[in-house]
């Protein structure tokens, strides 16, 4: 596609800063375009920097280095020409259908008539007709989506952002609005020319996406560019299809080469005290590797499958299938998940012998699980407070991601009985001594 | 659609339409700007300290009376939400202000309502001379000040708390900071501060009635009000009268609470995000009225087109795809930090040169023992407070809980407690003092009722809201494990009211600091009766004009209310926020 460039991205690097003073870097050096007339799917998991990545494409917030241009001049300040839909809807509700419809023309100045003839003709468009005077609470999420989606559309974008706009709905709602959308840019009933959307669900990106950008984590980067070449309307059953989905669970499940330790039993090499421990509750790993030894999987899975199998988003089972990595209980390769011979003795083994075992995949695998024994052991009472070791992930994390994280740990540690945390006084204690 | 210099007039015939409602909503509207405006004009009169100023006894002049009262109520409203706006806005906005503004805040909340009127009543008086205009102001002056600081609060924490996703979504659509102050940061926060400019209305009673009689260097002036009626009852030993001025207020409160209170409450729930489902309520029949009522549609059209008319001339209609705006240019981090030191510096500076001239002011005039004396004064009234506050909990708990049990008794009983509270309980006082008198009672300690007499009803109210709240598969549990009796109370119903009572008691607390001013010295006729308390000491210190014992007594009794609730409320607060929460 030979298209002029709409927004093109140089070199663009974000970092926070944090409390002590260090940056914290979040997007580094990316580079990226838009060119008229594509739709183009950015994904990546959680901490890949694609939501901040998004707004600072829609100007809401500035790049630390690089630079940002749309239709040739510099983005410092939000995009006029650029419509954007938020996962929260982020309807005003004191405003009825018509006033949130209405208000970014108010803003523009435009005139009372036109504005209220252009929000009719967008809500006409959308589907919402009859709905004008109706407050956002008095609807159901999918038709509050589509309110956002008619407050974006009205002002004739030429750029439309989509930050994971149809997850916070059910997936029959979300099908059926994706399609709309579709149907409407295809149709070329909106003016639209680009349209750039920030997913997390995989077989949704490959649906729409001309291309597909895949974000790698901690730091974001670009890890690899997917065309979708498929024709329109696509089968979520053809071959073509299912290939590419394959492709881009592999490459969101595996680390980059150079990076990865594959025999998670020895330990993962280039994981430090700061890594992001996936948010996977205990129980829900056990119910995953009891599945997984079902007959239907007996030890692999191919990843969509097990998916739709387990009736899991991505969002869901990406955090299980990192904690079973990281604790050296299965491995992926090419889309595929596969107990390793400790994941099988784990499905085996009694409740006690899989705490055991559990406690000593926990203490070899994470550093920071580690670490918290050795303090302990180390300290005269064995008690040691979490302020000992909040600011510890806080250097590499944020203070969110920290908190989270440490959380996972004491889940973790508890069900291991390696330590034990109270949480009226925040402190952390050796298991043996309580 | 037609337009008349550049208004769009089409709309209005079918909205202007009279119709039944009309006839119920255009008299009551048309009447309370008439009054206002007449009691407004009263304001303003000539006068000299040292006039007398008559208040008449006789009952005809009491609605007068209440409208003078119930004008200055809304004045310092008015002002209280001006300066919550502007206040709240920027230290929402600024890291800088905002160090400096909140810690300030929470003093003032402390200072005790009636020690900023003695202090302010001299310098309005000079503000301006030879009008009641000045006096007229301190008294607004100090309703402002027992109604600001709250509604502050609120916006505060609601401007902190709007959604991030809006306020992107708000940039996005390219509206100005001054579009998404009014336009997004105000509605968001519209349901809270609703709701405390609500309390602050039913706690400034209280204030108002206190405020009307103001004593300068020895001089009582006595705005016209009902706070002065009764002044002037009590000084001529008139029961009657007082009985006269508790019915004015009964209805005037009654009034206020049907077309003001419930209309407003009902309304702003709008701005709330979602609807809570026990929040479905009846509608007030007036805001009923006003909503369906042809002539208020048609003024509020006037204003749409008017606020849209100015809109349109003050800037012309815009390319929408221009190039990218341009944001503000960041400054450079060395001079942000450098100014941060600078302005940290500046704050220490500023509050060690301050105490020191406090300490200046107060030793100039006072020894230490003096220092010494109203500290055990306020040690006294804390005991009282403390005590109190425990009685009120025996008392309200138990009551608070068999009410709140019962979902039908408490639709009953909670705007009955609602109105309670907001009743001025200095109304009462006389009665207290002839009943003291005639049963020859300690005054020390039968005064001391009076300090709770009006504060006890927010713990009463937050127990009720509490066990109201109270999941019911809670109670299910409980009965089918056979828990009843004591461990009833201890496993479910006291964890499970805690953070509501705690709400209450604070509330009560701070309220009964505040009344000791009034309460530990009462009057009736020529009889007076004194508790030991700094209270009664600022109270005295206020009769004689004595500036320096009256900083003392203020800065004492600040020091105490500051140091309770840091060490004690706050904590209690806090474990009922992290351990206690329902959710």
């Amino acid at each position: 596609m030979n298209n002029p460039a709409l927004l093109s991205v140089r070199q663009v690097t974000k970092t926070y800063q944090t409390p002590d003073h260090h940056g914290r870097l979040v997007l580094d050096h990316i580079d990226f375009e838009v060119r008229e007339g594509e739709i183009v799917a950015i994904l990546g998991k959680s901490g890949s920097g694609k939501s901040t990545f998004l707004r600072l494409i829609a100007g809401l917030s500035d790049a630390t280095d690089g630079s940002i241009s749309y239709r040739g001049s510099p983005v410092n300040g939000p995009v006029r020409g650029a419509g954007m839909v938020f996962q929260s809807f982020a309807l005003f509700p004191w405003l009825t259908v018509q006033g949130n419809v209405e208000l970014g023309l108010e803003a523009l100045k435009i005139s009372k008539e036109e504005r209220r003839r252009r929000a009719e003709e967008a809500i006409h468009l959308i589907g919402l007709d009859g709905f004008e005077n109706a407050y956002p609470k008095e609807l159901s999420g999918g038709m509050r989506q589509r309110v956002g989606f008619a407050r974006a559309l009205v002002i004739n974008p030429d750029l439309l952002l989509l930050d994971e706009p149809f997850s916070a709905l059910d997936v029959l709602t979300a099908e059926t609005l994706r399609g709309d959308l579709v149907d409407l840019w295809l149709e070329q009933k909106i003016p639209t020319k680009s349209i750039l959307l920030v997913s997390h669900n995989i077989e949704e990106s490959v649906e729409m996406a001309d291309r597909i950008v895949v974000f790698s984590s901690d730091p974001g980067r670009i890890r690899a560019e997917i065309p979708v070449p498929l024709p329109r309307p696509r089968d979520w059953n053809s071959q073509g299809f299912r290939d590419i989905v394959d492709q881009v669970y592999t490459l969101l499940t595996t680390r980059p080469t150079g990076e990865v330790g594959k025999r998670g039993v020895k330990g993962e090499a280039g994981i430090g005290l700061g890594f992001r421990v996936p948010p996977a509750k205990v129980q829900q790993i056990a119910a995953l590797i009891e599945t997984l030894t079902e007959a239907k999987f007996a030890g692999r899975a191919d990843l969509p499958v097990l998916a739709d199998y387990q009736n899991l988003g991505m969002d869901e089972l990406f955090p299980l299938i990192e904690a079973l990595q990281l604790l050296g209980l299965a491995h992926v390769a090419s889309g595929d998940i596969e107990l390793t011979a400790a994941g099988r003795q784990y499905a085996e083994a009694d409740i006690v012998e899989r705490k055991a075992l559990f406690g000593n995949h926990l203490l070899r695998n994470v550093p920071m699980a580690a670490h918290i024994c050795t303090v302990l052991k180390d300290r005269p009472r064995h008690r040691a407070p979490k302020s000992r070791f909040l600011p510890e992930l806080e250097d590499r994390l944020s203070e969110e991601v920290a908190d989270d994280v440490l959380e996972t740990l004491i889940d973790w540690g508890r069900h291991a009985e390696i330590y034990a945390y109270d949480s009226d006084s925040e402190t952390f204690m050796l298991e043996d001594d309580e | 659609m037609a337009s008349f210099w550049g208004l769009p007039v089409g709309s209005w015939p079918r909205r202007i339409r009279l119709n039944s409602w009309d006839l119920v909503a255009l008299p009551l509207v048309l009447i309370v700007i008439f009054l206002f405006a007449w009691g407004g004009r009263d304001m303003n009169t000539p006068y000299q300290v040292g006039d007398p100023l008559q208040i008449d006894l006789d009952p005809l002049y009491l609605p007068y009376y209440a409208l003078r009262t119930v004008l200055r109520m809304f004045a310092g409203l008015g002002v209280s939400l001006a300066f919550s706006l502007a206040y709240a806005a920027l230290a929402a906005k600024s890291r800088q202000a905002e160090k400096l503004m909140i810690p300030v805040l929470d003093i003032l909340q402390s200072v005790p309502i009636l020690g900023f009127l003695t202090i302010t009543v001299t310098g309005f008086i000079a503000l301006f001379p030879g009008s009641l205009l000045g006096v007229e102001c301190a008294s607004i002056f100090a309703i402002f000040t027992s109604q600001a600081w709250n509604m502050t609060f609120s916006l505060y924490q609601s401007f902190r708390t709007v959604p991030g996703d809006l306020k992107e979504a708000s940039r996005m659509f390219h509206l100005s900071g001054w579009g998404i102050f009014w336009r997004l940061e105000v509605p968001h926060a519209m349901p809270n501060l609703v709701w405390n400019m609500m309390m602050s209305v039913s706690g400034g009673w209280f204030f108002v009635v206190a405020s009307e009689a103001i004593t300068v260097s020895g001089q009582t002036i006595l705005l016209p009000g009902v706070g002065s009626y009764i002044a002037q009852a009590i000084d001529q030993k008139d029961i009657a009268a007082v009985g006269w001025a508790v019915l004015t207020m009964l209805i005037v409160i009654l009034i206020y609470d049907q077309l003001f209170f419930r209309p407003l409450l009902a309304w702003s729930s709008k701005f709330r995000a979602e609807q809570a489902p026990d929040e479905e309520m009846e509608r007030p029949w007036f805001l009923v009225a006003l909503q369906r009522a042809g002539v208020v549609a048609g003024a509020r059209a006037l204003a749409e087109a008017l606020s849209d008319w100015a809109s349109a001339i003050t800037s012309r209609s815009r390319d929408a795809r221009a190039a990218p705006s341009s944001g503000p240019v960041a400054l450079d981090p060395r001079i942000g930090r450098s100014s941060v030191f600078l302005w940290n510096a500046l704050l220490i500076v500023g509050a060690s040169w301050s105490a020191w001239e406090l300490y200046r002011f107060i030793a100039a005039s006072l020894s230490f023992a003096e220092v010494w004396t109203v500290f055990l004064l306020a040690t006294a009234t804390a005991a009282r407070v403390l005590i109190l506050i425990a009685l009120a909990t025996l008392i309200w708990v138990p009551v608070g809980v068999w009410i709140g049990l019962r979902p039908r008794v408490a639709v009953v009983a909670q705007p009955i407690v609602q109105f309670m509270a907001a009743f001025p309980a200095n109304m009462f006082f006389p009665i207290a003092v002839v009943l003291i008198v005639k049963f020859d009672l300690n005054v020390e300690i039968w005064v001391s009722p009076l300090m709770i007499l009006g504060t006890q009803w927010y713990i009463a109210f937050n127990v009720i809201s509490g066990a109201l709240a109270l999941p019911r598969d809670l109670h299910y549990v409980a009965g089918n494990l056979g828990v009843t009796n004591w461990l009833w109370w201890r496993r479910l119903i006291l964890p499970g009211i805690f953070p509501a009572y705690i709400t209450g008691a604070v509330t009560a607390a701070g309220g009964s600091w505040n009344a000791s001013i009034v309460s530990e010295v009462v009057k009736w006729g020529d009889t007076t009766l004194t508790a030991t308390g700094v209270g009664a000491y600022i109270a005295k210190a206020t009769e004689d004009g004595d500036f320096p014992r009256i900083a003392l007594g203020i800065a004492m009794l600040c020091l105490f209310v500051t140091v309770f609730n840091r060490l004690f409320w706050r904590r209690l607060y806090d474990v009922a926020a992290e351990r206690l929460r329902l959710d």
